[in-house]
């Protein structure tokens, strides 16, 4: 079986400094670019006076300058502003993929760690055939069956990762089925579904959330591979991958209308999972 | 032994299945008309022609019957026409396949290369070094596999013009897409083997080692790789997603004929029965890495050997 190669995994780190580990460098530089992502989804008239969709005719392909700090594209668009107009998508699309890849996650692995013995066979079967599959596989035939579109984008990026999060989940109530608490409450015959939702879930929640942090930025990535592919989010929408397809053909004239977006989403994929690691250590330092 | 072995085939024959029908069911959930959809989205506009048509492709059966008559097919090899290439989906497939394992079997040698020599470097020394790597490996991992290309491909294509830009021509073709699709696997290579290594030498043996007088990089080398490498055994899924998706963007990027053009050109233009091919030929390429990878820790490890027999 494949493990996380995102998770860290090595043995809980001693602190060799003291002090509140949520305030070190290696937790706050990514921290505020994930917030500085937030900010450009919420308000993206603050960084650019330019429109995402506006065409400047007297300046197409026009390499950086100060007025388009990432140049523009063949219609003359600034693709600094698409670009900053366009995360409100792009993470939206991560977002909720991630969510419905929790959800889903949770639910099948619940599922199949206390359904009844035949159910549960048949459902740990299908996770370890979904396993087999690449997720951005996945993705592309959830695709085919849905068609493009940001909608599909999502609903695809989300299905495709269900399997992992089921896994992980399973393995935890499978853990959590056994501890002392749980033996406890069925010895007082508290109804099983008040066990299920008062101590097991509750408990399952950690590693869940931890994976869910590094998952939104392989979710992103996910979603805009689709776009670059052009069987996601297609042109003229603004949204990251989308903008890497347009500017591909230009590349040899025009580098920057791929490069720099593309930059900006191996930067905030890199924050978003550096995040979740440094959420992982502090967690686990918790525990 | 032999019930090892026919548990192994079982499994195997388990995701061939489900592959195969997850496609199926997939198939049956296009919405649409199926007619259309089958012959590739054709204007059936008669009626007799339609009646010929669903006749033709089973649809007037019922769904089990489908399903089994599909299932028959597809066990021996059978995934029908492609509707795009007019061709056997087996042979549109061998086609492409070469290409890509050329490129995969490449990446994947130049990957494994790299992650040995940043592991035996790193493992536990070199503290600053051992950072950088570390650093460096986790960003590889985050780094969406187009930017990399696409760096790779203005920099040494479009402004020194080293290499070509697109195409599959000659060795030189190779060398950006190789580079490409091996980083992000080292990486993870990389961060496997160290700590399988660093794992290795805090062991007992390791000190029993070196009393006897062998030198650091002999001990790396005979002794503490041959335990790292086998934890790297539950990373086949890991790789096996990371080198097929890979290849698809690879492929993209760099324009190279391949499974990644045929992949995309089929979701594209939902020609199901390509589809349906690929999905089973990554089913397949599953199947096969874990197998290689079982024999290979059997070769690796003697202790394994013991306890099989």
């Amino acid at each position: 079986m494949s493990s996380n190669p995102l998770l860290v995994r090595t043995h809980p780190p001693v602190s060799r400094r003291g002090g509140n580990p949520w305030l070190l460098p290696k937790t706050l530089i990514p921290a505020a670019f994930v917030l500085l992502l937030i900010v450009t989804v919420i308000a993206p008239q603050w960084f650019t006076p330019l429109k995402p969709d506006d065409m400047d005719m007297d300046a197409v392909l026009s390499a950086p300058t100060l007025r388009h700090l990432f140049g523009t594209d063949s219609l003359g668009r600034d693709v600094f502003s698409r670009v900053i107009y366009g995360s409100a998508l792009s993470l939206s699309i991560g977002l909720g993929a991630t969510l419905i890849a929790c959800v889903g996650g949770m639910a099948l692995g619940l599922l199949s760690a206390l359904a009844p013995r035949a159910l549960r066979r048949v459902l740990v079967r299908l996770l370890d055939i979904l396993l087999a599959f690449p997720e951005l596989l996945l993705a592309l035939l959830v695709i085919a069956v849905l068609g493009r579109g940001p909608t599909n984008t999502l609903i695809a990026v989300g299905l495709a990762g269900i399997a992992s999060y089921a896994r992980l989940l399973r393995s935890q109530v499978l853990q959590v089925k056994l501890s002392g608490y749980v033996e406890h409450s069925v010895a007082l015959g508290e109804s099983p579904l008040r066990i299920i939702f008062r101590h097991i879930l509750p408990n399952t929640l950690r590693p869940l959330l931890i994976l869910a942090t590094l998952g939104i930025g392989q979710s992103v990535l996910t979603a805009s591979s689709l776009s670059f592919l052009g069987l996601g989010v297609v042109p003229p929408t603004a949204e990251w991958g989308a903008l890497l397809a347009d500017g591909r053909d230009y590349l040899d004239v025009a580098p920057w209308i791929s490069l720099l977006p593309a930059t900006v989403v191996a930067l905030s994929v890199i924050a978003l999972t550096l995040l979740g690691r440094r959420l992982q250590t502090i967690l686990a330092k918790g525990a | 032994m032999l019930w090892t072995g026919i548990q192994r085939l079982f499994t195997i024959l388990a995701v061939l299945w489900g592959a195969a029908t997850l496609t199926f069911v997939a198939l049956k959930l296009i919405p649409g008309d199926p007619v259309s959809i089958l012959s590739g989205g054709a204007n059936v506009v008669d009626d007799a022609f339609r009646a010929q048509l669903t006749h033709e492709f089973g649809l007037d059966q019922p769904l089990w019957l489908q399903y089994l008559h599909y299932l028959g097919h597809a066990l021996i090899g059978n995934f029908g026409q492609s509707y795009q290439y007019r061709e056997p989906v087996i042979a549109v497939i061998f086609s492409a396949l070469k290409q890509t394992l050329v490129l995969a079997v490449g990446a994947l040698v130049l990957a494994l290369a790299l992650a040995v020599l940043n592991a035996l470097a790193t493992a536990g020394r070199w503290r600053y070094l051992r950072t950088f790597f570390t650093g460096l490996e986790l960003c590889l991992l985050s780094t969406p596999v187009y930017w990399l290309g696409i760096i790779l491909l203005s920099l040494f294509s479009f402004k020194m013009h080293w290499f070509p830009v697109m195409g599959n021509e000659g060795w030189q073709s190779l060398v950006l897409p190789i580079i490409t699709l091996s980083l992000p696997l080292a990486a993870i290579l990389s961060q496997i083997l160290r700590d399988g290594l660093e794992e290795a030498l805090s062991q007992p043996f390791a000190l029993t080692v070196r009393t006897r007088g062998a030198g650091e990089t002999r001990l790396r080398l005979r002794h503490g790789l041959r335990h790292a490498t086998l934890a790297a055994s539950t990373l086949t899924g890991t790789m096996l997603a990371n080198v097929l998706s890979g290849s698809i963007l690879t492929e993209t990027v760099f324009g190279r004929a391949g499974i990644g053009k045929i992949t995309l050109q089929a979701i594209a233009s939902r020609d199901m029965p390509l589809v349906l091919g690929i999905v089973m030929l990554s089913a397949l390429l599953f199947v096969i890495i874990n197998l290689v990878v079982d024999a290979a820790y059997l070769l690796i490890d003697p202790r394994l050997r013991k306890r099989s027999s």
